[in-house]
């Protein structure tokens, strides 16, 4: 046997899964792809956030609020084994309102949810003047806020880096440029990859995002995800500006702004558009009218991982069992149970959170 | 007497008078900003709003921006820009950096 586990997808979900088996004691080996991969760990704008989560499933929001909960510890953990600290801001976080009635209503769902949480969802409105005192540089269009104070942004390209760092430092192998073609279970599972290379496994976990729209079947899932576009742009390093981050913008570590993002649904087009990137910028300055005069670094798109109800999926196969299916929106916010936690459910332990209500049964064969 | 510098200038050029941070400079008419500047012996553009690590250009291209400078009041980059009569040029934020330092 070539390894304990197979990870087929090395972006932020796949290695946080494989930093938390090795710290276990298991070998592991990692997959993942080459330059023309769809990167959603690399393109994605680094909230560690949870309002707004699991309006629906409380389950979801609970699972959000404990990895959050944990952020700080993993983040330390990966910058002092690696020497790459991994910059983590938690101090609350905004959803901004430019009216009275979406404000009003966002409110009352919040409040549902939170009588659904015991209570435990800290949030609070500000009105404009309010969050005028939070924020100096807030525009006049905004009326108003929900700040909730488990939320927060961390870099993610930090983190990327941290992670394959600690998993290599941990003896895990990385194969990049592997593009897995099929996976079989004659004894052990086998897996083929499109350059020749095979690798025998014990267990395999499929994190390969999108990906994994084309594998999970072959490894009986069911893996009802899309893509979704969401195009950012970040500025010129500034002077503080923004104290907490928002969906509208943040202001990173290193002084840029990320503004951010678009949900279109295009396929496997990751390109940026001018409309795209025209209605980000006016929605921005209409936040934070300073932001009229900043100069634009870069933009970019990328593609989110959703699935129907936009939760994530844990799921092992009954076809084949020993794979698992691990895929999720929220890869940034969900690292930290996904590398401390989850292990204790692909292990069958004691510990094992319950994850019945992420399974594939919620979909419905139509 | 010029000031030393490790580039070089062609002495060809009619000369254009400009300011950086208030001082005056005779810099070649038409030449790339960035390079002019580096040739008048200025390797610091900048400093970084976050750590106030000093910058100059490094990619000449217009893709790294560290080359960053302000001219009437909007950030750019001076790679990207010709020596013009008349150019007062200053430090990007410079203002605001003390204001947050006060």
């Amino acid at each position: 046997m070539d390894t304990d586990y197979a990870i087929i997808g090395g972006g932020v979900v796949g290695l946080s899964v494989a930093w938390g088996l090795l710290r276990r004691g298991r070998t592991v080996t990692v997959l993942d792809g080459d330059d023309g991969s769809f990167r959603a760990s690399r393109g994605n704008f680094g909230l560690v956030w949870v309002q707004s989560k699991g309006m629906k499933q409380p389950r979801y929001a609970q699972w959000s609020q404990r990895s959050a909960a944990m952020w700080a510890d993993f983040a330390n953990e990966l910058g002092d084994n690696t020497g790459t600290a991994v910059p983590l801001e938690q101090k609350g976080g905004y959803d901004l309102h430019f009216s009275e009635e979406t404000l009003q209503a966002t409110v009352a769902q919040y409040e549902a949810l939170k009588a659904k949480l015991d209570g435990d969802y800290p949030f609070e409105v500000l009105g404009h003047n309010a969050l005028r005192k939070e924020e100096p540089h807030i525009g006049p269009k905004v009326v108003g806020a929900i700040l909730h104070h488990q939320d927060g942004h961390a870099n993610p390209l930090n983190l990327l880096m941290a992670l394959a760092a600690d998993v290599r430092r941990m003896g895990g192998r990385v194969l990049t440029g592997k593009t897995v073609t099929d996976v079989s279970k004659p004894d052990a599972f086998r897996i083929d990859c499109a350059d020749g290379t095979t690798l025998d496994a014990d267990r395999v976990v499929l994190s390969a995002g999108l990906g994994a729209m084309q594998l999970g079947p072959k490894l009986g899932f069911k893996a009802p995800i899309r893509p979704q576009r969401g195009q950012v742009l970040i500025t010129e390093k500034l002077p503080k500006l923004i104290n907490r981050p928002s969906l509208i913008a943040r202001q990173v570590d290193e002084g840029g702004i990320q503004i951010g993002a678009t949900n279109e649904e295009v396929g496997f087009d990751d390109r940026v558009t001018q409309p795209g990137l025209s209605g980000l910028a006016a929605e921005a300055i209409a936040a934070y009218p300073a932001l009229a005069k900043a100069q634009l670094v870069r933009s970019w798109g990328a593609l989110r991982v959703l699935s129907p109800d936009g939760l994530p999926i844990y799921q092992e196969s009954t076809e084949m069992p020993g794979a698992f299916l691990v895929t999720c929106h929220s890869g940034i916010t969900l690292a930290a149970v996904h590398a401390r936690v989850l292990p204790d459910w692909l292990e069958g332990t004691d510990a094992a959170p319950d994850l019945e209500v992420f399974s594939e049964a919620r979909f419905a064969v139509s | 007497m010029k000031p030393v510098s490790p580039f070089l200038e062609l002495d060809d050029t009619p000369r254009a008078e400009v300011t950086f941070d208030g001082a005056p400079l005779r810099l070649p008419e038409g030449a790339n900003l960035a390079a002019a500047l580096l040739a008048a012996g200025i390797d610091v553009f900048r400093n970084t709003p976050v750590s106030g690590a000093p910058r100059g250009p490094f990619c000449m291209m217009g893709a790294c921006f560290d080359c960053l400078v302000e001219i009437d009041g909007v950030v750019r980059q001076a790679c990207m820009i010709e020596v013009s009569p008349g150019l007062q040029i200053h430090r990007p934020h410079a203002q605001e950096a003390d204001d947050v330092q006060a």
